[in-house]
């Protein structure tokens, strides 16, 4: 505890601005029920309606509430992008520091399983699959993340070959243990200050992935509130001059802004920068 | 060689003070050192690792770290004051009027650039020379140097050359601008000791001819006793002793002094050989190496009985390490087989079982890579005793604390992460570690050449008593000769995979030797300011 308030004083402006946004969106998601006036999908007015009075920031296109859809949105976006970010660290971490621990053909066979992934454009790929497959939400997840696990699979095996030709390593082999435990003990507990980083940064691709494909109309279906698909759905308001279809676009930019200051200040912190460098 | 010679004041330090930052606060690395050089004059800065020689040296051109800072004293360079001057007087010494020549020449080239190229680069930035006349003085200085070929070396790339070479196209480069000052940073450090030797006389000749002024940083007395003419000691950012080459070898004042002059007087009587059959380990007819075509050991034939040291001496690339990663089972041979006390080992550690790998043990040379960073003291020495002789958690705790006491570390250095040891600390974890399986036999590679001379020096005492207690048998592989004669029992010379000689200790150490054997033997350096004359001279003859 005493360490974490002097990490916290110690950290910039920039990384306390981003835990204050990322803090904000999860207490609005968690508390979403409580926070919107309405029921998420319920049409209260009548279509487009201009901001004020009963409709804080107005009605969309059916004339449900805006501001209750943008606080359901939160939930919506960011906890299907932490389950697909989540299940593409779990895929691509593994197979990633297994493939630096076995060397040899595993690592070929799973390394070129992941370039010819990699080969294909992530979207076209996944407006595929998601069109063969079904719109779903576990089916949408699991597209999503086997394709970012791609990356994730990169950068794992990457950091983990470094660590695995080290002499510690080399002496739990030597010393007869299996496979799992070097993993587990002598390899992952030294990769992580880079994965997490990556964590936050895929988090933000993960989400603009899923905000563009619902945008498409093939990620998360109406009638679920999703930041994505409500900048579609208002886009016409945008010839007449109103904002409100930025809304859920800020909202998306603004996230991803403050993940990416707590990531860099992290990077920055485990790489052991000093701020004149 | 002797202080007559020497010209004006060059470079003058008055109380100099430098900080260093670690966990946000400033800490004095350099307390107040005061330091005259005059022109022409060879000053040695000696001590071990965080004695604050380097961070001296690299001040003497007005520049610290990163991380570092200037707090106070002046640093004074031909009348000029470098701690307060702006950037740009201090760029239009360095290079021209200062040079600096680092420990590890690999890393200080350029691999994409010819050597030449590199030389040239920082002359005709000074606007000293053009690149025709920077050619012509490369090869100039190339042959006063000594280095092979000297009209042509400088056409070739880092990596085409030898290290020694390397690091004598360093010394070249520093020399490019005819610089008034040479700051040279541990220049043989990571050298053979039969390289170390060409490295420093040409160092030597060179510094002579064109009677520049150095500052020669090193940890080893014995080096900076041939080529300086003063010396001063330093420990903890301090000055211990400071005097001319010789009268400070003959008589040191301080303690420590004649501690770092006493290092590698460590003896032990060879032990009888042991008449047990079959020994512990032997080794028939090894050969092996990566890949098809790269052969590193060819016929190597080693025997090891029972409580006994064998010291396997060579150069970098004479395949002693690969000897190490065979008899693990990391490397399988080509050929031959490796009996352990008559039984053969499968050649692969995977095919080894659980008592055969815990029969051989090994402790590496570096200290900090051989320790898991996230694993504490405790763990890391609890787990060989729980894979391999299924203690439970309480009877893990006791051993782990009988094991700190055997390498004399109090206990609660169980609690610790091996970021919070020091050096010589981690390296007795690694034997802590490497004990705890009860091995019969322990594989030392290079244990003590990453550490300070004088830690080093009780690694190897520890070790010995270890043996004493525990009746272990080591495999000792190392290029330092004064470890060897310290510890070993038995010898085996190695020149580019083969053994060229092999026997008990007195019988390879009292000549006559092999031819091989002699060179690496005479390369050693003594504390005698006249060695390495002496041996060139006799080289020579």
């Amino acid at each position: 505890m005493e360490d974490f308030v002097k990490l916290m004083r110690s950290s910039p402006w920039s990384a306390r601005f981003g835990m204050a946004v990322i803090l904000f969106y999860v207490v609005v998601a968690v508390f979403a029920p409580l926070i919107s006036p309405y029921g998420e999908t319920e049409i209260v007015g009548s279509e487009f309606e201009v901001w004020g009075g009963a409709f804080l920031l107005g009605t969309d296109n059916l004339g449900r509430d805006m501001f209750t859809r943008m606080v359901y949105g939160a939930r919506n976006t960011i906890g299907i992008a932490f389950a697909t970010t989540c299940l593409a660290f779990l895929i691509g971490g593994f197979f990633g520091l297994m493939a630096a621990a076995l060397g040899g053909w595993v690592d070929q066979v799973l390394s070129r399983l992941v370039d010819i992934l990699m080969a294909l454009p992530p979207l076209i790929f996944a407006l595929l699959l998601l069109a063969i497959l079904g719109t779903s939400i576990p089916v949408l997840i699991g597209v999503i993340a086997v394709l970012d696990s791609t990356r994730v699979y990169r950068l794992a095996r990457a950091v983990a070959m470094n660590i695995a030709v080290l002499d510690y390593v080399e002496v739990a082999r030597l010393r007869g243990e299996g496979l799992l435990w070097i993993i587990r003990r002598e390899i992952l507990p030294n990769s992580l200050p880079p994965l997490v980083a990556e964590f936050g940064l895929r988090f933000c691709f993960v989400f603009l992935f899923i905000a563009a494909l619902s945008f498409l109309g093939l990620g998360i279906q109406p009638p679920t509130a999703d930041w994505g698909s409500m900048v579609r759905d208002n886009a016409t308001l945008i010839t007449y001059g109103d904002i409100t279809p930025l809304l859920p676009a800020g909202a998306i930019a603004l996230l991803t802004v403050g993940v990416n200051f707590v990531v860099d200040w992290f990077l920055h912190k485990t790489a052991g920068l000093r701020d004149d460098q | 060689m002797t202080s007559s010679k020497k010209g004006d004041v060059l470079l003058v330090m008055r109380d100099l003070r430098i900080e260093g930052q670690a966990d946000e606060k400033w800490h004095e690395i350099v307390r107040g050192i005061d330091l005259t050089l005059r022109r022409g004059e060879v000053l040695g800065l000696i001590g071990e690792s965080g004695a604050g020689k380097s961070t001296i040296g690299i001040a003497g051109m007005g520049f610290t770290r990163p991380g570092c800072r200037f707090s106070s004293g002046t640093v004074t360079f031909d009348g000029i004051e470098l701690t307060g001057a702006p950037e740009e007087t201090k760029r239009r010494l360095r290079g021209s009027r200062i040079a600096y020549v680092a420990q590890s020449a690999a890393a200080s080239f350029n691999p994409a650039h010819k050597l030449i190229k590199q030389f040239a680069e920082a002359p005709v930035q000074h606007g000293v020379l053009n690149a025709g006349q920077a050619a012509k003085d490369a090869v100039d200085i190339y042959r006063r140097l000594q280095m092979p070929e000297p009209d042509t070396i400088g056409f070739r790339y880092p990596h085409q050359v030898s290290g020694g070479q390397l690091q004598r196209a360093m010394v070249a480069m520093a020399m490019a601008c005819k610089p008034d000052l040479i700051v040279f940073d541990e220049p043989t450090t990571a050298l053979d000791v039969t390289t170390q030797i060409e490295v420093l006389a040409a160092i030597k000749d060179i510094v002579h001819q064109f009677n520049t002024a150095a500052i020669y940083i090193t940890h080893d007395l014995a080096v900076v006793a041939q080529l300086a003419d003063r010396i001063m000691v330093l420990r903890h950012g301090k000055l211990i002793e400071e005097g001319e080459t010789r009268a400070m070898l003959a008589h040191p004042k301080e303690a420590y002094t004649g501690q770092l002059l006493a290092v590698r007087s460590y003896r032990r009587d060879e032990f009888p050989p042991s008449q047990d059959d079959p020994p512990l380990l032997e080794v028939r007819g090894i050969s092996a190496g990566y890949g098809p075509l790269i052969k590193v050991l060819d016929d190597v034939s080693v025997k090891i009985g029972h409580k006994r040291t064998v010291a396997v001496v060579g150069e970098s690339g004479s395949g002693k390490s690969t000897l190490a990663r065979v008899i693990t089972g990391l490397l399988p041979p080509y050929q031959g087989e490796i009996l352990f006390k008559g039984q053969a080992l499968p050649p692969s550690y995977k095919n080894r079982t659980k008592d055969q790998l815990r029969q051989v043990q090994m402790i590496y040379q570096m200290p900090d890579v051989a320790l898991n960073p996230k694993q504490r003291v405790r763990d890391e020495i609890g787990r060989p005793l729980e894979f391999y002789l299924g203690m439970d958690a309480a009877a893990r705790e006791r051993r782990v604390k009988e094991l700190l006491e055997m390498i004399e570390l109090p206990a609660e250095f169980a609690e610790r992460l091996p970021g919070e040891l020091s050096g010589g600390q981690k390296q007795r974890i690694c034997i802590a570690r490497a004990l705890a399986a009860e091995p019969e036999l322990i594989i030392c590679d290079e244990v003590t050449s990453a550490l300070d001379q004088l830690v080093a020096e009780e690694i190897l005492k520890l070790l010995q008593r270890l043996q004493d207690d525990l009746k272990v048998s080591y495999l000792f592989i190392t290029h330092d000769l004064a470890t060897v004669k310290a510890i070993s029992d038995e010898i085996v010379v190695m020149l580019q995979g083969r053994v060229v000689q092999q026997g008990g200790k007195n019988a390879v150490l009292t000549p006559p030797h092999h031819e091989y054997t002699e060179l690496l033997l005479s390369s050693v350096p003594e504390m005698d300011p006249d060695w390495l004359d002496d041996l060139l001279a006799k080289r020579a003859s």
